[in-house]
């Protein structure tokens, strides 16, 4: 399937360039697409960064990288290792994309801070802290509905039903639909992997679910005092046109509902998991944003992300040329004991500083104010009105090209 | 190897050794300074690691980065005339010796 192809008119792998990795590259025959393998990824992270700083995987024929410290770089070097041809294995400069690429994700500098300021203003501390009291209510109903039922199943009662309430009504959407919100996401997320049985069954809800969040980003469909006006009056003092804010207030909803989803059913994961940290963030309070932070990097929510290197460039010293697809596996970085010391061990005091569940750079996340301001209201409610969190049966992952989410998590919430 | 003083709110003064390349938050975070956050790692989304660059080193730090003046407003204290986000300043040589003040809070 894989040769090594030397002239121009070679067939591509996957919508992007194979290349014939440099001399000294250790290759790894593996899938790092396998269900199996994303269902619990640890063993292959470990042996990724055992491996090398950088690793030739000829059945995609890309790179990866998984260390710390070179993952880090490699990804926020968006000199060298471009977004614009997309973050995911196919080369939008070589193939058209599933969609208009995104005017943020997808670009580099200097398109990329205009975007940038107009969204980071948007989503800036300030004006997240403004939707605190949202959050927060929405979070005590529905903890006080939860704790009713005793046994939950914790990803549909909680994780999705959080953001799908508050996340609309913050960017100030009119039309509702949690499912197709949810869809959206494991479009986009599955969409940066290879054509295998996830991506092509997320792509199959296209058709129905593309054309409802494309007009639910129209102007009309939005209020006049939500995030989604923000960036529409960004249109009016002429820093975007009409159409670009549209596909900007498109981003908020590619990128801001399966993240956080996977965000709080982590936290529920962890916390439940390991019920001395658990008691030790009821104990204090102040360690909810800190414990956040640290279930980020314990679970690193989005796995892995990719960048195209725009000329001959080099990683570790090793020659790289030019459109060869790195992967980034942030999952990777985030469990590696050079940097982290005790990785494998949930710290809610840990104070992360420096994860890349995030991302790192110019495109580092842009959402994250908002995550933060989530969890903090869910961490927030939980530990005032219950006692313990106790697991109810298996939780069980469910694979994704990007994201690491849970499928199911039964738990009982024992009220105070 | 480039110096740089960390004055907390209270007056407590901290010296560290950091290399070009470093920021003044990233080395402050590496070494356990108390006064800075940097809950966002650098990428300018936080305003958890705001300073006041010391008026003797105003000049060389250099002026605000793009973009640096819309994440302060977010700050938690004042923000005045020398008020930078620490992750954007860059160590390099001439800023060996660099003093900066640390806000009261951060959050
Ligand atoms: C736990 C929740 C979240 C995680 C783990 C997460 C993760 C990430 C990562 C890793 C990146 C970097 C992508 C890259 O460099 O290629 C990123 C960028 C981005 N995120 Fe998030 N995100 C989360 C929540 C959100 C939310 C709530 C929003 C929207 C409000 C959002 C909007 C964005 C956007 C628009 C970008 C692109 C920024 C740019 O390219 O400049 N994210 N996110
Ligand atoms: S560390 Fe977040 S803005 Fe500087």
């Amino acid at each position: 399937m894989t040769t090594s192809p030397t002239t121009s008119t070679m067939a591509l792998i996957e919508g992007h360039k194979p290349i014939t990795p440099a001399s000294g590259i250790p290759v790894w025959d593996i899938d790092p697409y396998d269900v199996e393998l994303l269902r619990d990824p640890s063993a292959y992270y470990a042996k990724l960064r055992e491996l090398g700083e950088v690793v030739y995987i000829p059945r995609y024929s890309v790179l990866a990288v998984g260390r710390y410290e070179i993952t880090r770089k490699v990804f926020s070097d968006h000199e060298n290792f471009l977004s614009s041809r997309g973050v995911g294995l196919n080369d939008f400069k070589l193939e058209d994309p599933w969609r208009p690429p995104s005017i943020i994700l997808e670009v580099d500098q200097p398109e990329h801070t205009r975007t940038r300021k107009v969204m980071s203003r948007a989503l800036s501390p300030k004006v997240v802290k403004g939707f605190a009291d949202l959050f927060r209510e929405t979070a005590d109903t529905l903890v006080d509905q939860l704790l009713a039922k005793g046994t939950i199943e914790a990803v549909t009662d909680l994780a999705e039903a959080f953001p799908t309430t508050v996340f609309p009504k913050a960017v100030g959407m009119k039309d509702v639909n949690p499912r197709h919100l949810v869809d959206y996401g494991a479009m986009v997320f599955n969409a940066v992997g290879p054509d295998n049985a996830l991506r092509r069954e997320a792509m199959s809800h296209a058709g129905e679910i593309v054309p409802w969040i494309n007009a639910a980003c129209t102007r009309d469909r939005l209020t006049e005092d939500g995030l989604g006006a923000m960036v529409y009056a960004s249109a009016e003092d002429g820093t975007l046109t009409e159409a670009e804010a549209g596909m900007l207030v498109r981003s908020f909803l590619s990128a801001g509902v399966d993240t956080t989803v996977t965000g709080i059913g982590n936290a529920l994961w962890c916390l439940s998991q390991n019920p001395e940290q658990w008691q030790a963030l009821k104990r204090d309070p102040s360690l909810i944003r800190p414990a956040f932070e640290e279930v980020l990097r314990y679970t690193s929510p989005v796995h892995t992300f990719g960048r195209t290197a725009g000329g001959a460039t080099e990683i570790a010293g090793f020659p790289v040329e030019e459109g060869t697809k790195v992967l980034c596996v942030l999952g990777a970085a985030n469990m590696d004991p050079d940097k982290w010391g005790d990785p494998e061990v949930f710290r809610i005091d840990r104070k992360p500083v420096g994860h890349v569940a995030f991302g790192a750079g110019i495109h580092g996340c842009v959402g994250q104010n908002i995550a933060r301001g989530e969890l903090e209201a869910v961490l927030g409610a939980l530990i005032e009105k219950v006692d313990r969190i106790e697991p109810a049966g298996e939780a069980v992952w469910r694979p994704g090209n990007a994201i690491r989410a849970l499928d199911r998590l039964p738990i009982t919430l024992i009220p105070n | 190897m480039v110096k740089v003083t960390y004055v907390a709110h209270d007056g407590t003064r901290t010296e560290l050794d950091g290399d070009p390349g470093d920021s003044v938050m990233s080395l402050a975070i590496a070494q356990g300074i108390d006064g800075i956050v940097g809950e966002c790692g650098g990428s300018m989304m936080c305003a958890t690691c705001h300073c006041y660059v010391d008026e003797d080193w105003a000049e060389t730090a250099g002026p605000r980065m793009d973009g640096e003046e819309d994440m302060l407003e977010s700050a938690a204290c004042e923000v005045t005339e020398r008020s930078r986000l620490s992750c954007q300043i860059k160590l390099t040589e001439a800023l060996d010796g660099l003093v900066v003040h640390l806000p009261e809070e951060q959050v």
